[in-house]
């Protein structure tokens, strides 16, 4: 059929009609609407128009509380006032902040840096000078309003952090929004705060809200005269954490002398109960805008206060990794549980002498013992026999080497060395040398504390490896749950039911039995299992094993737990940098504490009054 | 026929489409100038220069597009869809990215839009499978099959980029193509009757996602729009239309603009600025060019020697309404701000090239009427 033909013709021109009718129907639709905006409304939007009366103010979202897991707060908003000038209202911007400094009484104010600010800034938008003032300054501002053309008082919600220091690594911070991550998060503008760090980071989009914005009518001084339309902002939601405040504040305490992070978690779903970092810092400086002399302090601090060492810090694991070592050799067929082996204080291979931490050896043991009194020879042995690759392998399967992908930025992976990974790294054969070190979780192997936590946590679960979480749910300002964060299995360690049987017992014995390296953290009425690790720090290919060394090559100390070991509600992990004791002796109480504060919550009296009189110095 | 649409229309003359289009473009090029005109600054509108520059190399790219017959397109136009669909292809590689989107390859001093150019590929391609599958019954369900295949891969691109306004105009303008050439009665019942299904099921399905999952989706599809910002720029894009007036504000004097309260002023909002400154006269006066543009389009696709040349006249032509329609809508506050821009008038070089030589195209149609060669049909 052709286009030129009768009925083609007709049925197109009779298309087109409709079409150029439709056209034409739209076309006056916009100018009736044109009409109406400029001809009937003409005069409303000419005054709307005029002297540049109309402003847009942005309208904060107040951002979301963060709750620990029994709906305590944790992060909080109070009520503060901004110092917010808008240069074009000001006859002179420089002489103003100048004037307002004194006003404020911070002869600090940098002038020069809010000029600045102020050229790269939209046309009207006010320039936060000064947050959180006080009310002394209230007063005075608002005495001397006449003086101040453009400066107003902007009342907002101001971040705080009622426990200062305590979990800071954990909940994060919040600040004001910075160039690139303008660039990257589209829907902020200058001036906006965002979240930095920790939870208040990786959980942004849930706690921020939705800004509004009102357009308001001002003045010639740029006061408001009245409200022309708004966009209600929305708040954000709020978190509730699997975090227990009272464990959190209780391993805070603990760890106070320290450096070093407590990782406390539920076996069974991967929720951590409280994660502890020392040195720490307090958040509430950045909520209310760092000053620079604050901010090169904690960045030049030698001990890093800004690093969450629970998953930035990457240590050699020391005999903690023994777990792994002796995983490996029972599911390989290498020993069985009444292989025994001798030990004499050392063992030598390729023409080294490897040593046992004991000077006098073990005698002859089996698995269970040189669990229980932590025999490097007997680990050296096995090590020999399992080959790198093999205990790579399960430690792979527990989750070390990777990270665990708990929902915090710049989480550390550790490292499990293997021969293909010394090719890569080094360009270099792997000596069987170096297995006897890695059999005992010195050498090349680093782990970090969260990782330690969910490897103990695994062994207590029977094999589940959770990715570790520390949200439970999101929920609105209304109340309403919004998310539900489920638990999350990344992995099994698929080990047998006789080999977990085998370390559990091992692990309860390093606590509960007379000749364990764990005795001190020992409870009266429930069963703990751990292990205790002492890693020694190398420097320059050398062991340095005293302790009248300088405090950066002294050992850390380690100490994983679980409890009850029949049906684990806790696992812990204790890192302790540069402790200046073994694990036994400097970690192993800090477990023993938390753990007993955490039976004492949720066992209630009962359990006090049973173990009351014998707390802390029994062991 | 000729004949019996001629009386209908004012405009007689050969060029007629060539003018309106330059007289559009002329009012756009004067706005860009008041939009970048700062009475504080004697520096002359570098943008205004650079919209005169790329008018001129339009003007040159319409010549080329009328240079040869239309006809050979039909040839290679899967060749274009190739070229276009590598070329849109290539901005996740090699785009630079502006307010959270990648819609841009630069060459040189020079960036182009690929989803321009692809539009006028689809076009193409689309003008001439209709012109094959062409039934005296009209088009089955099935015939629509390969159009929708042929659409999907590039709206899926564009909307990940993401610019939602270009992917939406994409399918208003294939949706058209279709209506032109002429679905049977039962393929317009079954694809009125699936609308009708799926338009009350969206609520439904929007009430069954989680805010913030909508929320989600919302800012995936369309970075820029900061609700608060969007709502500012249409309150403030309405002060400036409706503070125009009647007879506007006289050139060079909107206060709206000058101050900086339009966003985007030199290409979303260029309307905003154009009415400010010359009133509902200016405006009506903008909008009736578009209108005669459309009609006399309409013409050239009316009398079109074949099936098509008539649906790549009319192609090309709803690429510039839809374009227009959702523009002016936007800036008068009657649809949602999605960041299209208005066609010959806003700023822009690879838009206006594109579409330049696009309308260069519907004057080819419209030139060879006559000509003897054809396009055998099948």
């Amino acid at each position: 059929m052709q286009l030129n033909s009768r009925e083609g013709t007709n049925e197109l021109r009779r298309r087109l009609l409709i079409c150029g009718v439709g056209v034409a129907g739209m076309f006056a639709g916009i100018g009736l609407r044109l009409y109406r905006l400029q001809v009937g409304q003409g005069d409303t939007w000419r005054s709307l128009s005029e002297n540049n009366r109309i402003r847009l103010q942005r309208l904060t979202a107040t951002r979301g509380l963060i709750y620990d897991r029994n709906g305590e707060p944790l992060v909080d908003n109070r009520a503060s006032f901004d110092v917010v000038v808008v240069p074009e209202d000001t006859k002179d911007l420089a002489a103003t902040i100048r004037r307002l400094a004194q006003f404020l009484r911070t002869p600090d104010l940098n002038v020069k840096q809010l000029l600045a600010a102020a050229r790269g800034r939209p046309p009207y938008e006010g320039l936060v000078i000064k947050r959180d003032v006080d009310y002394d300054a209230v007063v005075a501002l608002e005495t001397h309003q006449l003086e101040l053309a453009g400066v107003s008082l902007d009342a907002g919600p101001l971040r705080t952090y009622p426990y200062g220091p305590v979990g800071s690594h954990l909940f994060g911070y919040v600040g004001e929004v910075s160039e690139s991550e303008l660039g990257e998060n589209p829907g902020y503008r200058m001036g906006d705060l965002i979240g930095k760090a920790g939870a208040e980071k990786s959980w942004e989009t849930r706690l921020r809200g939705v800004p509004g914005g009102q357009q308001i009518e001002v003045d010639a001084l740029g006061r408001k005269l009245r409200v022309l339309s708004r966009v209600p902002q929305t708040q954000g939601n709020n978190m509730i954490l699997s975090i227990d405040r009272r464990l959190q504040l209780f391993t805070e305490q603990l760890m106070e002398e320290h450096e070093g992070a407590v990782v406390a978690m539920k076996p069974d779903t991967g929720e951590i109960l409280a994660m502890v970092s020392k040195p720490t810092f307090d958040p509430n400086v950045f909520a209310r805008g760092i000053r620079r002399d604050e901010w090169r302090q904690l960045t030049t601090d030698k001990l890093k206060p800004l690093n969450n060492r629970a998953i930035q810090g990457q240590y050699p694991p020391g005999s903690t990794f023994k777990i792994i070592t002796a995983a490996a050799a029972l599911e390989e067929g290498q020993v069985t549980p009444f292989t025994r082996i001798f030990c004499g204080g050392s063992y030598a291979f390729a023409n080294r002498t490897f040593r046992c931490w004991k000077k006098g050896g073990h005698g002859t043991v089996d698995l269970h013992r040189a669990i229980v009194e932590s025999c490097d020879v007997y680990f050296y042995q096995v090590g020999v026999k399992l080959g790198v690759d093999t205990i790579a392998d399960y430690a792979h399967r527990f989750g070390l080497g990777t990270v665990t992908g708990v929902a915090l930025d710049h989480e550390k992976p550790g490292l499990i060395p293997s021969t293909e990974w010394k090719r890569a790294r080094f360009n270099e054969a792997w000596f069987q040398g170096e297995t006897l070190s890695v059999a005992i979780g010195q050498g090349y192997v680093l782990a970090t504390p969260l990782q330690m936590a969910n490897v103990i946590a695994t062994v207590a679960n029977g094999g589940t490896r959770h990715r570790p979480h520390f949200v439970r749910r999101i929920e609105n300002a209304a109340g309403d749950v919004v998310e539900e964060i489920q638990p999350e299995v990344v992995g099994h360690a698929g080990l047998r039911k006789s080999t977990l049987l085998q370390l559990r017992e091992a692990l309860r014995d390093v606590v509960n039995a007379p000749n364990g390296t764990g005795k001190k953290a020992k409870l009266p009425n429930i069963d703990v299992g751990g292990k205790t690790g002492t890693s020694q720090v190398f420097k320059m290919g050398k062991q340095v094993k005293t302790n009248n060394m300088p405090r950066h090559l002294r050992d850390h100390a380690w100490f994983v737990a679980f409890a009850p070991v029949d049906a684990p509600e806790i696992a812990i992990a204790v890192l302790i940098e540069h402790a200046g004791g073994g694990g036994g002796a400097m970690a192993a109480p800090i477990a023993h504490d938390v753990a007993d504060f955490y039976f004492a919550l949720t066992r209630g009296r009962s359990y006090q009054l049973a173990s009351g009189e014998t707390r802390h110095d029994e062991a | 026929m000729r004949v019996q649409f001629d009386r209908r229309l004012i405009y007689h003359f050969d060029g007629v489409l060539m003018l309106l289009m330059l007289a559009i473009i002329a009012l756009g090029t004067v706005s860009v100038y008041s939009a970048d005109f700062d009475p504080n600054s004697s520096r002359a509108s570098i943008f205004a220069a650079r919209q005169a520059m790329w008018a001129t190399m339009g003007v040159l790219a319409a010549l080329a597009m009328v240079s040869f017959d239309y006809r050979k397109l039909e040839r290679y136009a899967y060749v274009a869809y190739g070229l276009g669909l590598s070329l849109l292809l290539a901005v996740p590689l090699i785009g630079s990215t502006s307010n959270g989107s990648k819609r841009w390859i630069g060459f040189g001093a020079f960036s182009v839009q690929p989803s321009e150019m692809m539009k006028l590929a689809l076009i193409i391609v689309l003008a001439r499978y209709f012109h094959r599958s062409m039934r005296p019954e009209g088009l089955r369900l099935r015939d629509l099959v390969v159009p929708v295949l042929l659409t999907l891969p590039p709206v899926g691109l564009i909307l990940v980029q993401p610019d939602l306004g270009t992917a939406g105009v994409t399918c208003f303008v294939v949706a058209s193509m279709v209506v032109l050439a002429g679905p049977s009665p039962r393929t317009w019942a079954i694809l009125c009757g699936a609308a009708l299904s799926v338009v009350p099921a969206l609520p439904y399905l929007a009430s069954h996602l989680k805010p913030y999952q909508l929320k989600r989706i919302e800012t995936f599809l369309s970075p820029e729009l900061d609700p608060l910002g969007a709502g500012y720029h249409v309150i403030q894009s309405k002060i400036a239309i409706g503070s125009g007036g009647f007879y506007g504000k006289g050139f060079l004097h909107g206060t709206q603009n000058q101050l900086h309260f339009l966003p985007e002023q030199h290409t979303d909002f260029i309307f905003s600025v154009f009415s400010e400154e010359w009133g509902f006269v200016g405006a009506i006066v903008l909008i009736t060019l578009y209108l005669a543009l459309m009609m006399r389009g309409l013409v050239v696709v009316g009398r079109a020697k074949e099936r098509f040349g008539a649906l790549l006249a009319f192609g090309v032509l709803s690429n510039i309404l839809w374009q227009a329609v959702i523009n002016l809508g936007m800036t008068t506050g009657m649809l949602p701000v999605v960041g299209i821009t208005l066609p010959f008038f806003s700023y822009g070089g690879s838009s206006l090239i594109t579409l330049m030589a696009g309308l260069g195209l519907v004057i080819n149609v419209n030139m060879r009427r006559f000509s003897k060669d054809r396009i055998p049909n099948f």
